[in-house]
């Protein structure tokens, strides 16, 4: 599978990643290069074969539903590039 | 103030037990070789001040007799760990000042022990390459030089600042974190020990986030015996991850210099491929030797899906990371650029914030989780690493107790020489290394010899799960063997 121009400006978006039109055949290329090397993926033969969920056998690990942290809204909020008391700041999103 | 910072961990560790010298020396002779080997590009950022005060607190407590295991040991920290009130970038543009307001269990654990903070070091953006030339604070450079060249070589990567520090003596051990190889590939490269611990070993917690079902960090030191004394502090049970195992850490230091007769080491053929340097094989079998006069066996076994270890991991890694690394949004910390609505926003910042790299991977991850796509790649490779894995059950239920490969394809490379027109030719540096990330099992690079210009090679030796004092025994036959290599100085 290979994608065409269309395809790397549908995934820029998806991903949230401005990209320039003359970047676009460049990353085309690249891209294409890497999905041309995961391609021989397709020879094995998984049939039957279970994905990997957990790399190493653990048992889903469980505690009581209640508070364990928190009350440190200051601390969360000191690297936020816009801010106000304790609200993040970003552009108007609802008209 | 030479002599203080060609000790190793455990022969410094000794002498301030001894009261040879103070662990206030100790650190300002680290941090004189520090500031002396900016040339390398290791540390991007010094912190001398707070080396100096927790070098004078480890002083009081030695002085009491209540010194921890690491007691005044000055150490390098990957900026992949988040350390509470100092800077911490996954050397990334997007991260630049991000101060973090916790620190992550690793570097707590090795506070806890009394080690000294030096600084931060340098790596690849997010610890996505091989060379730790995609940081945004420019490459690190390699300690070690071509015979009669004064090019400058990549330390590796993505842990290279780590790996360099360490081999040019401007620490006496290191922090890194391997996803595919990023803590083996540049010990070999820089002529060190480095430890990437069975997944679950180490806690996550506060370890900036690449790809959390491969992620895992480690001890870098210039024994096998420090990175020994340094995997005990920083592993062990931690409840803020749930991934980190519940079960005791061994003495490792004790496991170093066990025997290794009986042993049985299995060969893997697959990881002779096409192409690799006759070094590198004279290299495997010399040390397939070594372990055998320790009394060893050597066994040649197969580890069939091998080959497709690395495709498989170029799916898994970048779909993780894409996920992983959607929480920069120029919201809640690190750059924003500002943009007529929120979506414009997200995309300036995130176009401005990552490199080159982590942009092109977050764009195959996106894309091999993409709806009609899951199935074809993500689905896929999660079944062939199923098969990587099976591969290595098999061989220890065969009653292999470890596995000798060698640690890279090759010695270092020149800066700018690998993967500016083709990103797979750097994605090949880690081929031996990536099978262990896939499998989750624990890998040891020990340097094992010089190679025709001069540069050190590796060795792999691969373990069990959670048996990292196999791997502390057999690398340290080895280590014995070969001696140590010690870059000559030039910067």
């Amino acid at each position: 599978m290979s994608v065409d121009a269309e395809t790397v400006r549908r995934v820029a978006h998806l991903a949230r990643i401005a990209v320039a039109d003359e970047e676009i055949e460049h990353l085309q290329g690249e891209l294409n290069a890497i999905l041309a090397f995961v391609e021989q993926l397709a020879e094995v033969d998984v049939e039957g074969v279970e994905p990997m969920t957990s790399v190493t056998p653990m048992a889903m690990k469980m505690r009581k539903d209640k508070v364990t942290d928190g009350g440190i809204a200051d601390a969360i909020m000191t690297n936020a590039p816009a801010r106000e008391d304790h609200f993040f700041l970003v552009p108007k999103v609802v008209e | 103030m030479t002599e203080l910072t060609s000790l190793t961990l455990a022969q410094a560790r000794d002498a301030l037990r001894r009261k040879e010298f103070s662990a206030c020396e100790l650190a300002d002779a680290h941090l004189a070789a520090v500031e002396q080997a900016r040339a390398l590009n290791a540390f991007v950022l010094e912190t001398p001040d707070r080396a100096r005060a927790m070098a004078r607190a480890a002083e009081a407590r030695l002085a009491k007799g209540e010194g921890g295991p690491l007691e005044g040991l000055p150490l390098g920290i990957k900026d992949l760990f988040c350390t509470k009130g100092v800077r911490t970038t996954a050397c990334s543009h997007i991260l630049e000042n991000f101060v973090p307001t916790y620190e992550s269990t690793v570097t707590a654990n090795l506070w806890r022990d009394g080690a000294v903070l030096l600084g931060k070091l340098n790596n690849d953006e997010f610890a996505m390459g091989s060379s730790t030339e995609t940081s945004y604070f420019g490459p690190a450079v390699s300690p070690w030089r071509r015979r009669g060249t004064d090019a400058k070589l990549v330390p590796g990567g993505s842990s290279g600042g780590s790996a360099a520090a360490v081999a040019a003596n401007l620490c006496v051990g290191a922090t890194g974190t391997d996803t595919g190889g990023s803590i083996r590939q540049p010990a070999a490269f820089c002529g060190i020990v480095g430890v990437k611990p069975t997944y679950g070993r180490c806690s996550r917690w506060g370890i900036v986030a690449f790809a959390s079902s491969l992620d895992q960090a480690g001890p870098f030191a210039r024994t096998v015996h420090d990175c020994a004394i340094l995997l005990r502090s920083m592993a062990g049970h931690d409840p803020r991850d749930t991934t980190c195992a519940d079960l005791p850490v061994p003495d490792y230091e004790k496991a170093v210099g066990a025997s290794v007769k009986g042993m049985r080491i299995g060969i893997p053929r697959e990881y002779r491929i096409p192409g690799m340097a006759s070094e590198i094989e004279t290299l495997w079998q010399r040390g397939a030797q070594w372990l055998k006069d320790g009394g060893a066996e050597t066994i040649d076994i197969s580890l069939p899906a091998t080959k497709y270890a690395l495709p498989a991991y170029y799916i898994v890694a970048p779909a993780e990371a894409s996920s992983n690394l959607a929480r920069y949004d120029g919201v809640r910390y690190g750059l924003r650029v500002p943009g007529r609505d929120i979506t414009e926003m997200y995309e300036r910042t995130r176009a401005a914030g990552f490199g080159k790299e982590v942009r092109r991977r977050i764009m195959i991850g996106t894309y091999v989780l993409s709806a009609g796509y899951y199935d074809a790649y993500y689905l896929r490779a999660q079944k062939v690493r199923t098969l990587i894995k099976r591969d290595f059950e098999q061989s220890f239920a065969q009653g292999i107790d470890a596995i000798l490969t060698p640690t890279t394809p090759s010695a270092a490379f020149a800066v700018g020489e690998k993967g500016r027109v083709d990103p797979i030719e750097m994605y090949l540096n880690d081929i031996f290394t990536v099978t262990v990330n896939m499998a989750g099992l624990p890998g040891i690079s020990v340097p094992s010899g010089l190679d025709a210009n001069g540069l050190p090679l590796g060795l792999q030796l691969i373990g069990r799960p959670f048996e990292e004092e196999t791997l502390f025994a057999l690398g340290a036959v080895i280590e014995q063997a070969a001696g140590r290599f010690t870059p000559k100085r030039w910067w």
